[in-house]
């Protein structure tokens, strides 16, 4: 056989360069950037849904998958990256004018055209929380084509709710709840405090037609989990956005495994009903 | 990376300068080098030194006087990014014997004025002194890890180098293992990569010089040997070797020691 | 090769009915094979003994090939011993197989040229463009890990560009397991000792000869080069029974049914505890499967700062870090690191690719340098279900 008997397969490792346009800091460790392909030709192959990501690179250093912040109608790919890692290190001293590089988008978004006239319960926790954000924006966007929207998110220390203004502007919305609680408040904190699913006492869930939408510590989406199951809502109308170590983001590599699924291909946002039987064993 | 060159100082304890000849033999890469930092200082390439703060400080050696100890804290002061290099400045080296033995006694044996030796008690990694922002490991390092440290270095970038054991060199390159195909009693499986896996190669045993590998387990290795048929005073000397000092080799010879007893 | 044979189309095992004829290949004419595939331009890696073991290396002479060579292997060991036989391919296999010649221990992915720091760059996809080459002495457990591979590297939704270059010029010249050593186990597995499966020509070695086997237009067209007999009905009923034999004669085996699910329900089984404490977490088990894909991806910038390789290597799920992002391992234990492996292998395995990770070759077994052996490790878990630690 010769080589042209094989298919000419489409090399999808190849980063395409784009220049940060601007650079939003969230405090010291996070930082919003807005990139545009230096090809504007290449834009379509990098329509997306929200909570699919790309693998961010940075020229000569190497690559982190990042969850796509902005809106998919936007000609500009936000990415909101915490600054964490080797990579991310590196990420962190670019400032606008700087090129990286983008490959994407890879993964699964989350079920939104699916869940339009459904009530959606977002339940986030920790520093981060970028794969839900871009979400939530989606949603406000778009609004008379989804119900009640209840935000439920918790942070360890008050200092650590970098989102701050955006929660403003969430619980400004009509037919939307937003709860904001932390587990050591400050002295100017003026929500709740105590863990994330003790909120869940407070809200009214209408099991037959809500989505949830976790994103956050492992640990948070568990004891989440537990409530939702008692509170009647279905496993298969649960969807988790979950990490893992990612190389090749198309499911070659090995790294991201978590029992049978490749967190890159597969996720990395699953339906609880999906991954059930392996989420929550340590270690796996 | 601004328009200046970055300053990068080579520091030398307790060491037989072996792991900065490393760098000196890089003779391709010496001059791109050259081009991309300024040598600071490097007394063994040049006796001119200026002073610091330097960007990138390599450290060779390991603390064995109480001036050692004084001296690291100055170089960490002026040190933005601190490398340590090779198995003494990481473990203590070979000279850390001397740790499990009576300094006071070798000193009377070896030196003809023991007044006149002023010495601490234990060879020390640097790291035992100071804050280390990165370890580089081997007797003596190798030249492609320098370069694969410093070109990380130089694009800002913290350093990437492999944790796991030498086995997987052996694979890659296609050594047949020497402990599985000849029973030559092999250090390789707890023994960290970077050296390309050379010693296998040459069909003897890998002994270690690059230190442990991240999470090894040399208990279930030496357990192994013995059950082969390695003696346990052969078993030690593989342990309390140029790593010895380190505790995942140290602590399993302490062990194996006092079970002899 | 066609594309159709490593595109699923299963090829008729020796000996069944549907199957070509078989042809008669006396040992003398083994070099005319040879030959043959070296005047059709090809590069022929085929065994041969080399630093205490068997590895696949350029063949110019059938002389290079190890003539009365023997294996022994069990737990933790290998050892070759040469015999007065005169058998060509009685050494069963070694640590490496094939795998390395198509899913490359290090492969450069990328060329990245960069303006420098903040600025553009450019990447190009680097394609390895490897010489023809034809496999000879192919074992079935190599076979089914080579189908395994294909399955995994080009029929998924990204095809990858560089094992496809590796892959497409592929002739595979099987031999079938008349020996078996003590760590196989292929039978139960599916794999062997007859190949079946993905091959151009299959020869079974009995007494001066090969009984061959033809999979391909390619291999029909090599053989007919040769011209060779028919090989009789006797010769194919003593081929019949020697793989029987080999097959009656393996000590190891894996239950294929229940596996997964048995090794899913046990995933705190103490048995894991127990086995952590002999694992070095060295990675050779990974290493010298047939089937194991992991690699890692990175960057290999110039001192320059002018360009960058992106180069991928053999990683193994027993690496530290392995499941580590920004400084959170997923599994800090060498238990979790051995139960990812097993039931990976094992289990989810099928559940990705349709089939077990696992070949039966047991090298695994025997290149573990402390003999940790996972049928006895499966073994163990079946006969207490349900234990947690």
């Amino acid at each position: 056989m010769n080589a042209r008997a094989v298919q000419t397969p489409p090399i999808a490792m190849l980063p395409e360069p784009a220049v940060i346009v601007a650079k939003r800091s969230f405090g010291p460790e996070i930082h919003a950037y807005r990139l545009r392909l230096l090809d504007p030709t290449a834009r379509p192959r990098f329509d997306f849904l929200p909570g699919q990501f790309n693998m961010v690179y940075a020229p000569g250093v190497g690559e982190v998958a990042i969850s796509i912040s902005s809106d998919p109608d936007e000609e500009d790919l936000e990415h909101t990256i915490r600054i964490v890692g080797r990579t991310t290190r590196v990420i962190d001293d670019l400032e606008a004018g700087d090129v990286v590089g983008l490959r994407g988008p890879y993964g699964n978004g989350w079920p939104l055209r699916e869940s339009r006239f459904k009530d959606l319960l977002v339940v986030t926790g920790g520093l981060g929380c970028a794969p839900v954000t871009g979400a939530i924006e989606y949603v406000f966007r778009r609004r008379a084509s989804f119900g009640h929207v209840t935000i439920l998110h918790g942070v360890k220390k008050a200092a650590d709710l970098v989102h701050h203004s955006r929660f403003e502007a969430w619980r400004r919305e009509p037919n939307t709840t937003v709860l904001l609680t932390a587990d050591q408040p400050d002295r100017a904190w003026r929500d709740r405090s105590g863990v994330v699913t003790e909120l869940f006492e407070e809200v009214e869930i209408d099991a037959g037609r809500t989505v949830v939408l976790m994103c956050g510590p492992e640990v948070m989406m568990h004891y989440a989990i537990r409530h939702l199951r008692g509170r009647g809502v279905p496993d298969d109308r649960v969807f988790l956005s979950l990490e893992r170590n990612m190389k090749c983001a198309v499911g070659l590599c090995g790294h991201c495994q978590l029992g049978p699924a490749f967190v890159c291909k597969d996720g990395p946002i699953f339906p609880l009903a999906k991954v059930e039987r392996f989420f929550g064993v340590p270690g796996l | 990376m601004t328009a200046q060159k970055p300053k990068l100082a080579v520091f030398k304890f307790a060491s037989c300068d072996g792991c900065q000849l490393q760098l000196l033999n890089l003779e391709d890469e010496l001059l791109p080098l050259a081009e991309r930092v300024e040598f600071a200082y490097f007394l063994e390439a040049s006796s001119r030194a200026s002073d610091g703060p330097w960007d990138v400080v390599l450290v060779e050696g390991s603390v064995t006087t109480p001036h050692d100890a004084e001296r690291i804290r100055k170089i960490r002061e002026q040190a933005k990014f601190l490398v340590t290099i090779g198995a003494c400045a990481t473990s203590g080296g070979i000279q850390a014997l001397r740790n499990v033995a009576d300094v006071e006694s070798w000193k009377q044996q070896v030196y003809p004025h023991p007044e006149w030796i002023e010495t601490l008690a234990t060879s020390t990694p640097i790291a035992e002194y100071v804050h280390v922002d990165a370890e580089i490991q081997g007797c003596p390092v190798a030249g492609e890890q320098l370069l694969r440290v410093l070109s990380r270095l130089l694009l800002g970038a913290t350093p990437d180098l492999p944790v796991a054991s030498v086995c997987a060199e052996c694979k890659r390159r296609e050594t047949t293992c020497v402990l599985v195909a000849r029973a030559i009693p092999c250090m390789g499986p707890v023994t960290r990569a970077g050296c390309g896996a050379i010693c296998p190669a040459l069909g003897r045993d890998c002994y270690g010089c690059f230190g442990p590998a991240a999470d090894a387990n040399p208990a279930s290795l030496v357990r192994h040997f013995e059950a082969s048929g390695l003696s346990r005073t052969d078993a030690l000397r593989r342990l309390r070797h140029i790593n010895g000092w380190r505790r995942e080799f140290r602590t399993l010879a302490d062990a194996l020691e006092t079970s002899r007893d | 090769m066609s594309d159709a044979s490593w595109g699923g189309v299963t090829q008729p095992s020796p000996g069944h009915p549907e199957a070509p004829p078989a042809q008669w290949l006396p040992r003398a004419q083994l070099q005319g094979l040879l030959d043959a595939l070296l005047t059709r331009g090809y590069r022929v890696l085929a065994p041969v003994v080399r630093d205490a073991a068997l590895h696949f290396d350029e063949l110019k002479s059938v002389a290079e090939l190890p003539v009365g060579w023997r294996d022994e292997q069990g737990p933790g060991r290998y050892r070759l011993a040469h015999t007065d036989a005169s058998h060509v391919f009685g050494v069963v296999h070694g640590p490496g197989g094939i795998k390395r010649h198509v899913f490359a221990p290090r492969e450069p992915l990328l060329q990245i040229e960069m303006d420098g720091p903040g600025q553009g760059f450019r990447a190009q996809a680097v394609i390895p463009a490897p010489p023809r080459t034809a496999l000879l002495g192919v074992r079935g457990c190599d076979l089914a890990g080579l189908a395994m591979q294909d399955r995994i590297f080009l029929h998924d939704r990204f095809p990858d560009p560089h094992y496809a270059a590796r892959r497409a010029g592929l002739l595979l010249i099987a031999v079938g397991c008349t020996r078996a050593v003590a760590t196989c186990f292929c039978a139960s597995m599916g794999t062997g000792p007859a190949p079946s499966g993905h091959y151009d020509v299959a020869l079974t070695e009995v007494e001066d000869g090969f009984i061959a086997h033809t999979g391909s237009d390619a291999g029909r067209d090599l053989l007919a080069a040769l011209a060779l007999a028919r090989a009789g009905a006797a010769m194919l009923g003593r081929e019949r029974e020697a793989y029987a034999s080999c097959a009656g004669s393996m000590q190891r085996s894996l239950p294929r049914e229940a596996l997964r699910d048995l090794l899913y329900e046990n995933l705190s089984h103490p048995r894991f505890d127990a086995v952590a404490a002999r694992c070095l977490s060295c990675a050779n088990c990974t290493m010298v499967c047939p089937t194991c894909f992991c690699h890692d991806v990175r960057d290999e910038p110039s001192l320059d700062g002018a360009s960058s390789l992106r180069v991928r290597d053999w990683d193994s799920c027993f690496n530290p870090e392995h499941a580590q992002v920004h400084g959170l391992n997923f599994r800090p234990h060498v238990r979790e690191r051995y139960r990812q492996w097993l039931v990976h292998k094992l289990a989810s395995w099928v559940d990705q690719f349709g089939a077990s990770g696992c070949v039966g070759c047991g090298r695994c077994i025997s290149w573990c340098p402390v003999g940790i052996d996972l049928t006895e490790e499966v073994a163990a878990i079946a006969a207490a279900p349900g234990a947690r630690s």
